[in-house]
């Protein structure tokens, strides 16, 4: 008997090292459990960071928000864990959380090594760096020899291996575990440069005691596309949270806001909008979740413009402009495969 | 006796009866069973991460890491290997853990001491440090100090300068000493006056064991280690240049460094395993009674002899077990380290190097060993030296 119940639990427990992958495991086990587990930065303001009333909010954020959205008709459904960058694909891979949506750089590395899916990406990014004013450094090509604060874990930390050994120059890296101690390290002067993803410098800014005192230099070094990310081998669960984001895009391209899609359900006559509401064409049944999946994310999150301004953009502390993140038609290259 | 017990076991019973053979098939068994849910777990891992399509196998180790280390006792680049950011972390990490023994032991014998001192202030001040080290969270202490002496000190630019010695944030810069031809000999002569003092405190032991008479060995071999060397270094033509730190752009090149996270992570440790070895010393010292010491007054031994031969050797037996789990501790401890950044094992191999390559049951595997090997390694050396100690009894 002991030794039946030995050998089952032992099964059990070799069986539980990593949770055994097929095609629909994430999706069913998220609507069987009622809410998303997503992994998001320790405090990144504008992406990722609790406000006065401990909510999370942010653009990152707000994909978990859409998804859960699409998944359950109520973008509340969220439980969030904080990752700092060293832990997070580790916290994917383990089933720790079901979706990643913190800040993450798609390289090749991490796409085919890691067992990880992109979903798309909700922000293109580039490296670049701040320094303290008082040094009077006005480009990185004048940075030969200077310490640089860094984070673990990061693409930041080979971008700047490559930038300085193909212009030639030395430099000495910290590099810490978390956002705040980097900041730190950077306010107590351990490190005359603080390098990151260029809308990160301008979160972390926000951060220091005396944002006037620092500047970030022009030069971009480096691609981020940033976007969410799931478990490789488990296909419904990715669609699900890339046509979350495509949604988002979409609907800030034919002009469906949170405000006037209500008003827009009732009366339009364009094909496309009626597909994307989910009241014509394929609906939900491709993703294996609710018809009006689209519908709910633009109601309770918004397209990505509105995310965008409120979070990062001019609504926001941050005030970064569109850039590269404005539509395609716009300027920018965010751009979403069409929804029929 | 061959005939009793031909009749007490009539024709040898049936296997299963015999209780001795039982026990060792069900061992055997037991053994068998672990072995293959084992074999099973490992190869469970193996099959889902190759399913994830997670990568696996040491293959990585040959990979060019690309990143840079902010310290490194052996050549490192970017274009070394995963391997080697391994072996930079690994000596990192026993760097900061020797420094940290040292000081500690040395901190710890000192409180320890003044924790049983007659003097009602020492001893009250042993105490005060005693309690205040022992009950904060070490990683409190290391931020603590890291964050606490980074802000006094004062930019490159400014530096605190004394003689060719200069201090800053980015750390302290000495001279560099530089090794010319000829330099070998110098330290053969050390070699050689140490090998001798050795030899001179054997005889001299020896004659006093027989004899008596004292024999002034310290000083003797203090003058031989001191002259020796610099006799020769003399003969030799001074054969040793120093490389002098200079400030250039922002900071300072050349001279040697030493980066204000090992300090504060060395501080840190010592100061707190320091705190757990007084407690040791001072227990050690109690449980030798006080009639050994007045024995050794009354056969016209000094002070220092009394605390030298008689109550020490025998402190040490009770002291050294404890010692060595302190100083366990305190190279486990040293994993702290990412916290503030100093490149140790845990930050350069299982942080950064993880991340870039993914491979987390590999790494965190040879971490993991690495930490039991010192752990080992530590423990066998202390048990050696405590068999050694526990024979002077008679
Ligand atoms: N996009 C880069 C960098 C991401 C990253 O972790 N950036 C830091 C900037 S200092 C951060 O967001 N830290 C926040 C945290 O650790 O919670 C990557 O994917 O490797």
């Amino acid at each position: 008997m002991t030794i039946k119940n030995l050998i089952a639990g032992g099964a059990l427990l070799a069986a539980g090292i990593l949770p055994v992958a097929h095609a629909g495991a994430t999706l069913d086990a998220v609507k069987s459990k009622g809410f998303v587990q997503c992994g998001v930065s320790t405090g990144l303001p504008g992406f990722s960071a609790t406000n006065d009333k401990g909510e999370w909010t942010g653009l990152d954020v707000d994909v978990c928000r859409a998804v859960a959205a699409a998944v359950f008709g109520d973008a509340s459904k969220v439980k969030y864990t904080p990752l700092t960058a060293k832990e997070r694909f580790t916290a994917l891979q383990s089933g720790e959380i079901d979706m990643l949506s913190r800040n993450t750089t798609w390289t090749l590395t991490r796409d085919t090594n890691l067992g990880l899916n992109f979903a798309g990406v909700n922000y293109y990014d580039g490296q670049g760096f701040m320094v303290h004013k008082s040094l009077g450094v006005k480009s990185a090509k004048e940075l030969d020899g200077a310490a640089i604060c860094i984070q673990a874990g990061t693409t930041t930390e080979l971008n700047l291996a490559d930038y300085f050994r193909s212009n030639g120059m030395k430099y000495e890296a910290i590099t810490y575990d978390t956002s705040d101690e980097t900041v730190k390290g950077f306010e107590a002067g351990r490190c005359d440069v603080l390098t990151s993803d260029q809308s990160q410098l301008y979160a972390l800014r926000i951060k220091l005691k005396d944002p006037k005192g620092a500047m970030v230099l022009p030069e971009v070094i480096s691609k981020e596309p940033l976007g969410p990310v799931v478990r490789n081998g488990d296909e419904d669960w990715l669609k699900v949270v890339r046509w979350s984001l495509f949604a988002m895009i979409n609907a800030e391209e034919m002009g469906v806001t949170s405000k006037n899609v209500d008003q827009i359900k009732k009366t339009t006559k364009d094909p496309g909008k009626q597909r994307l509401l989910g009241l014509s064409g394929i609906k939900g049944k491709g993703l294996k979740i609710r018809d009006d999946w689209a519908y709910q994310i633009i109601k309770q999150v918004g397209n990505y413009g509105e995310a965008f301004e409120r979070n990062v953009g001019m609504g926001s502390p941050l005030k970064i402009a569109r850039g590269l993140n404005a539509l395609w038609n716009k300027g920018g290259i965010q751009y979403a495969p069409p929804i029929r | 006796m061959t005939e009793q017990s031909n009749d007490e076991a009539p024709a040898a019973a049936s296997f299963w009866r015999d209780p001795r053979k039982r026990q060792w098939i069900f061992q055997i068994l037991v053994l068998a069973l672990v072995g293959l849910l084992f074999a099973y777990i490992f190869h469970n891992t193996l099959f889902n991460l190759e399913k994830r399509g997670i990568s696996t196998g040491f293959d990585f180790l040959d990979h060019e890491a690309g990143f840079n280390i902010l310290m490194s006792l052996i050549p490192y680049d970017e274009t070394y290997t995963y391997g080697r950011t391994f072996l930079v972390g690994l000596l990192n990490t026993l760097l900061v853990s020797a420094i940290g023994i040292v000081f500690a032991t040395i901190i710890g014998f000192v409180v320890g001491v003044a924790r049983l001192s007659s003097n009602w202030i020492i001893s009250r001040l042993a105490n005060l440090y005693i309690e205040v080290f022992r009950n904060i969270p070490l990683l409190l202490q290391i931020l603590f100090w890291y964050f606490a002496i980074l802000p006094l000190l004062p930019h490159p630019r400014h530096s605190i300068q004394i003689g060719e010695l200069f201090l800053n944030k980015r750390g302290l810069y000495l001279p560099k000493p530089v090794f010319e031809p000829g330099f070998g000999w110098v330290l053969a002569a050390l070699g050689l006056a140490v090998v001798a003092s050795i030899l001179v405190a054997r005889w001299a032991r020896r004659r006093q064991e027989a004899t008596g008479q004292p024999f002034p060995v310290f000083w003797t071999s203090l003058g031989l280690i001191v002259f020796l060397p610099w006799l020769v270094y003399g003969l030799a033509g001074f054969p040793l240049s120093w490389d002098l730190p200079q400030l250039r752009g922002f900071n300072f090149r050349g001279g040697l460094g030493v980066i204000p996270e090992l300090f504060a992570l060395a501080l840190a440790l010592s100061i707190y395993t320091a705190a757990y070895i007084a407690e040791i010393v001072r227990s050690g010292i109690q449980s030798v009674s006080h009639g050994q010491t007045e024995a050794a007054y009354a056969l016209g031994l000094k002070r220092g002899q009394t605390l030298r031969l008689v109550i020490i050797p025998q402190a040490m037996r009770v002291i050294i077990p404890q010692l060595t789990s302190q100083y366990l501790n305190l190279t486990k401890n040293s994993s702290l380290a990412p916290a503030i950044g100093y490149p140790d094992l845990v930050a350069v191999f299982a942080g950064t190097t993880l991340n870039q390559t993914g491979q987390a049951v590999e790494i965190i595997g040879m971490t993991m060993g690495v930490y039991l090997f010192i752990s080992l390694a530590i423990s066998a050396f202390m048990n050696w030296y405590n068999k050694r100690m526990a024979l002077v009894e008679r």
